[in-house]
């Protein structure tokens, strides 16, 4: 254990989850720097939604690989909030990238035309789904490889579309828990509208991350660091004050997301199985 | 560095008896070696490209009057290799070592591949080049495999570890160098560097590919906190200098985190450490620092190796039963 990581009575402290964030700063720009140009590449494909995940990619794009070269594509839906663009742009324009507008409110509207009665969850889906493919067409037109913006918390909880925004082809935010995604978007100055408005998908009106996942970040975080990253014990999470009732939630829901995770199962006939005894490193001859 | 090295030899001591103390007549034999840090990023898999770069990095350090230039671990090939260890081997009696050894006329090296052995192991190694020859083979005994590590899925562990005679000849020093080769986690296993200790060890080299990790608040890298700490260490309590290369560069989403350094024998960094691009530092180490050193922390003269050696025998045989 840390100096810092647990309270004088033993209870978990939001100490744990501190990072050093000009260093990580300065990992996360290389790692999109050299990653996007050792492929080949020189520029980044982000899809902008106007909040505090998606800036902060944007921000490191822009300071990997310059504003010139970083492509935000902000992406609305007719019942998006008219917030969300506005602090879109705003992110945009203070890193001085120029963004494109794409407007999927046709072409959703069009698939569900037939089925006015779909459920919000996949109406939701279906946009991230539209969103991830107009990314990868600009991906193409532009010469710029799709940077992601998932961090690790959702990436844990399940908490994304598969195939949707969980699909890209960097992911610099992916081992940063929420807490930390916003103590480094504070380092870097992304503006306060951004920082401080409730995180939302904002696939549907009013749309809250925490209403809907029914815990707080601050909290989650905190058990996901000593479980995931510390693999604590059942009974050295009680000590930190962790519920059980909220381990077993947490533990379920990651177990049952796993499947996001992984690329798809591929049954086994040969002896050289890709990604089980075929095993090459993606950066291969890079 | 080069440019913070310390006095020379001789300044140091109350009435040195400048005849009788090695090192200290000017037109005496060189007591210093200059030794460049090849802080690289290796393309990945692609030997040629990495050839190449070795070669042109050899003829440039060789201009900037170096003696020996320490490549990083596996510099050859890149470090994540999984599959591609056995198309990225290299044999000892091949063409890649071949023409590093046709460099090392100029310079000595120390170099990282696989290497293939003639019953087809694969070994995690650094090659010692000097004047057109092979002069020593280390190969990595403890692989590490947990965590982000698979080392021993792939390769095969090397059993020793020894010192030897470094040529060092461009140098002419007044006696040779015992140089010992650690590799990355052979460091993290102090009984490797009391071994070198024991063997004469005057310079330990440790090519190294430590990927970067623990961001937590602080200073530092976790990992870079923790070589500072175990290359500061051993360099004192073993009274040896230490030359630490790094890798640079990012492998499938993991960065190295460079940080290359030579700790002098008092356990001293030599100037800053590199920082986290590719970079080639030079060093200077001297004997005389050495034998200052020896003489001021007398730890080797006293070292007990009859007790090791009782004791070891004694955990074996209880160990056996």
């Amino acid at each position: 254990m840390t100096e810092t990581s647990a309270r004088p009575d033993g209870t978990a402290s939001p100490a744990a989850l501190e990072v050093d964030a000009p260093l990580v700063t300065e990992i996360l720009t290389g790692f999109v720097r050299e990653e996007v140009r050792k492929v080949g590449f020189e520029r980044g494909v982000v899809g902008l939604s106007g909040g505090i995940d998606s800036a902060l990619t944007l921000a490191l794009v822009c300071r990997a690989l310059g504003p010139e070269n970083a492509i935000p594509v902000i992406m609305p839906y007719r019942a998006s909030s008219p917030a969300s663009e506005r602090d879109a742009r705003l992110v945009a324009a203070q890193l001085g990238a120029t963004p494109l507008v794409v407007d999927i409110s046709p072409q959703i509207d069009a698939y569900f035309a037939a089925s006015p009665d779909t459920d919000r969850n996949r109406r939701g889906n279906k946009m991230a789904r539209e969103r991830m493919s107009i990314l990868y067409d600009i991906s193409l037109a532009r010469g710029a490889l799709v940077v992601g913006t998932s961090n690790k918390t959702e990436l844990l909880l399940g908490y994304g579309t598969i195939h949707g925004d969980m699909a890209h082809a960097l992911n610099p935010l992916g081992d940063l828990y929420k807490t930390q995604v916003f103590a480094l978007a504070r380092h870097l100055g992304l503006p306060a509208a951004v920082i401080e408005k409730a995180p939302s998908a904002d696939l549907w009106e009013g749309q809250s991350d925490e209403d809907e996942l029914g815990f707080e970040y601050a909290a989650v975080d905190l058990l996901l660091h000593h479980m995931v990253d510390e693999r604590r014990t059942r009974a050295e999470l009680r000590a930190l004050g962790f519920a059980d009732g909220f381990v077993d939630q947490i533990r379920r829901r990651v177990r049952d997301s796993q499947y996001k995770r992984r690329p798809p199962l591929i049954a086994k006939l040969s002896n050289r199985t890709i990604d089980r005894d075929f095993r090459y490193p993606r950066d291969w001859g890079h | 560095m080069v440019t913070t090295a310390e006095s020379a030899a001789g300044a140091s001591g109350i009435l040195p008896e400048p005849a009788a103390e090695p090192g200290a007549a000017p037109e005496g034999p060189r007591t210093a070696i200059v030794v460049a840090l090849a802080q690289l990023a290796p393309r990945l898999g692609d030997l040629r490209a990495n050839l190449a770069r070795h070669l042109e990095l050899l003829g440039e350090a060789a201009g900037q009057g170096a003696d020996l230039v320490v490549f990083p671990e596996l510099s050859l090939t890149g470090y994540f290799l999984k599959d591609l260890v056995t198309d990225s081997a290299v044999r000892l009696d091949g063409p890649e070592l071949a023409a590093l050894a046709d460099a090392s006329r100029d310079v000595d090296a120390v170099v990282g591949c696989i290497v293939e052995s003639d019953d087809h192991r694969f070994h995690n190694a650094a090659v010692y080049l000097a004047g057109g020859a092979i002069v020593h083979v280390h190969r990595k005994v403890y692989l590490p495999t947990y965590g982000l590590f698979d080392e021993a899925r792939d390769l095969a562990a090397g059993s020793r570890f020894r010192a030897f005679e470094a040529p060092l000849r461009s140098a002419a020093p007044s006696r040779p160098w015992r140089v010992g080769i650690l590799i990355c986690e052979d460091l993290w296993h102090p009984s490797s560097a009391y071994l070198l200790a024991r063997d004469g060890v005057d310079l330990i080299v440790c090519p190294s590919a430590s990927p970067g990790r623990g961001v937590g608040s602080g200073s530092a890298l976790g990992t870079a906190q923790s070589y500072d700490v175990i290359t500061r260490t051993y360099a004192q309590l073993f009274t040896t200098y230490l030359a630490y290369c790094n890798r640079v560069g990012y492998e499938d989403g993991v960065n190295f985190w460079g940080g290359s350094r030579v700790v002098d024998p008092e356990g001293h960094l030599d100037g800053e450490p590199a920082g986290r691009e590719e970079a080639m530092p030079l060093h200077r180490l001297d004997l005389g620092a050495l034998r200052r050193a020896r003489i001021a922390n007398p730890m080797l003269r006293d070292e007990r190796h009859d007790i090791v050696d009782a004791e070891a025998h004694r955990l074996r045989r209880r160990d056996r039963d």
